[in-house]
């Protein structure tokens, strides 16, 4: 059976612009959460976002470092964090300069969870204030879900399967496992695989507010407003950016002398079929996502060292625990589980991507990252090593990571080191 | 230059990106700067907007150069 690696890693997120900035961030305890910025949100329930920093930040975005100005006009700003953290991975695999054959065989499958809501909205206004004369002729094309891997293709000559997942909180991750199926079924021997998002925007913010889902509790405190497993969180904190991998075969990487930073050996998809935004109670869906992904890498829950959870800071992150405490059984006294959305936020449709790479990253650096302002563990945390406040020096042999989303969707992906 | 090309060239600049150098009144908009279809709908559109004129999609099909915007607006302006 063909095999899959990861070669390449990309990252924009609201703690750096890059892999390893975001990365010592994280290990670092730091929080990206402040006051929005991005609009006047006074009249907002929700105050508080993670965004993505700008160019004159320490660890800021700048989007003309790999995004030409006219298309940074024309398009959502997911599309330029997706289209520059596909370019880090592409960078940091070598495949800059990928001759013809080379790119017939790769493609692209970056989604988004919710696609470009701030131009839709802002064309919107355009539409009932000004008329349909003055929308943008760019409008569609720069708000469509596909249109990052659309727009990388394009700049990197990528002729492979050209796809985008839209399954809410869980895109990123089924992105990156339906990338590694094609791989494995030779459709491709190289995948750049991902997510991105970015709904900091009057419409998002409020939609999520009354929606109640967003934490609403934390205006004055936004740092303290992400708490996973804390008995005072009280809803997720958005943030935005993107994650992307280079997916190879790994004889296809080898033969090329790549450096490879993981295996992708399981990935587990379910329908939770109960409700639009609420979980089954019995997260049977999200035990079943896991189950499914231990069973294609053929491991036990024992193989499993780090757990990087869906755990965005709601109700549903003790019903997460739950699940993962009945299929890890014994097993539990040995796995770390750790919410990185305590530091960053909820990346949406970017989440699972990004938290792919930062277990990728506890593969390569033998730590784990930690739970931020878990100060006071809620019922049904007793016994699990939640990583509270600090990172972890462990021993990380696999991770397993998991992304839940409305409509009842669920991924799970498990990835080991390369010997 | 007149007041009008200056205002063309900077709209130019700033919509596609390019060097103001590059924007000389011959310079075609898809053969010497870049554009595609799309973006000509959208330069005619700020054109519009900055000069408080007019554009009709069979006058925008013939502008193709900066000279041939410039003209129109000139000739069309209020």
């Amino acid at each position: 059976m063909r095999r899959v690696v990861v070669t390449g890693l990309g990252l924009v997120t609201p703690l750096g612009a890059d892999v390893e900035t975001t990365w010592k961030n994280i290990l670092a305890s730091k929080s990206g959460a402040g006051p929005i910025t991005k609009f006047d949100a006074s009249d907002q329930k929700c105050q508080v976002a993670c965004e993505v920093k700008p160019a004159d930040h320490e660890y800021g975005f700048d989007a003309n470092k790999r995004v030409d100005h006219k298309i940074q006009r024309q398009v959502d700003p997911f599309i330029v964090f997706g289209i520059d953290a596909a370019g880090q991975a592409i960078e940091d695999a070598g495949l800059e300069d990928m001759d013809e054959a080379t790119k017939l065989r790769a493609g692209c499958s970056i989604g988004s969870g919710i696609g470009g809501l701030p131009g839709i909205e802002s064309e919107s206004l355009v539409l009932a204030n000004r008329g349909p004369g003055r929308v943008s002729p760019h409008f569609v094309h720069g708000r469509l879900i596909n249109l990052i891997s659309g727009q990388v293709s394009i700049k990197y000559g990528l002729k492979g399967p050209n796809h985008a997942v839209v399954t809410a909180c869980s895109t990123g991750a089924h992105s990156i496992g339906d990338a590694a199926r094609m791989i494995r079924d030779d459709d491709a021997d190289i995948m750049l695989a991902g997510g991105a998002e970015s709904t900091i925007c009057p419409i998002g913010i409020a939609g999520f507010a009354q929606a109640r889902a967003l934490n609403c509790t934390f205006n004055d405190r936004p740092e303290q407003a992400s708490r996973p497993y804390d008995k005072d969180r009280d809803g997720f904190v958005m943030g935005e950016g993107a994650g992307v991998v280079v997916l190879e075969e790994y004889e296809h990487a080898k033969a090329r002398g790549a450096k490879i930073y993981a295996e992708v050996v399981g990935y587990g998809l379910s329908g939770d079929a109960y409700h639009v935004t609420a979980p089954d109670p019995e997260m049977d869906g999200a035990f079943r996502s896991m189950s499914a992904a231990l069973r294609k890498a053929g491991m036990t829950p024992a193989d499993i060292d780090y757990i990087n959870a869906h755990g965005t800071s709601t109700m549903a992150d003790t019903l997460e625990l739950g699940a993962v405490r009945r299929l890890f059984g014994d097993a539990m006294d040995n796995v770390s589980m750790s919410s990185t959305k305590s530091a960053i936020g909820h990346l949406l449709g970017g989440a699972g991507a990004v938290e792919a790479i930062f277990c990728i990253l506890a593969l390569r650096d033998q730590i784990v990252p930690p739970t931020l302002n878990l100060d006071t563990p809620d019922e049904g945390c007793e016994g699990v090593d939640l990583v509270p406040h600090v990172p972890r020096k462990r021993e990380v042999r696999a991770v397993l990571n998991n992304s839940f989303g409305f409509g009842g969707t669920n991924a799970s992906l498990i990835m080991r080191k390369v010997d | 230059m007149s007041d009008t090309a200056d205002r063309v060239k900077k709209i130019v600049v700033e919509h596609l990106g390019v060097e103001a150098d590059k924007v000389t009144e011959d310079a075609s908009f898809i053969d010497d700067l870049g554009a595609d279809s799309l973006d000509i709908v959208e330069l005619v559109m700020a054109f519009e907007e900055e000069f408080g004129v007019e554009i009709p999609d069979d006058a925008a099909e013939k502008i193709s150069t900066v000279s041939d915007a410039i003209k129109y607006i000139e000739e069309n302006k209020g």
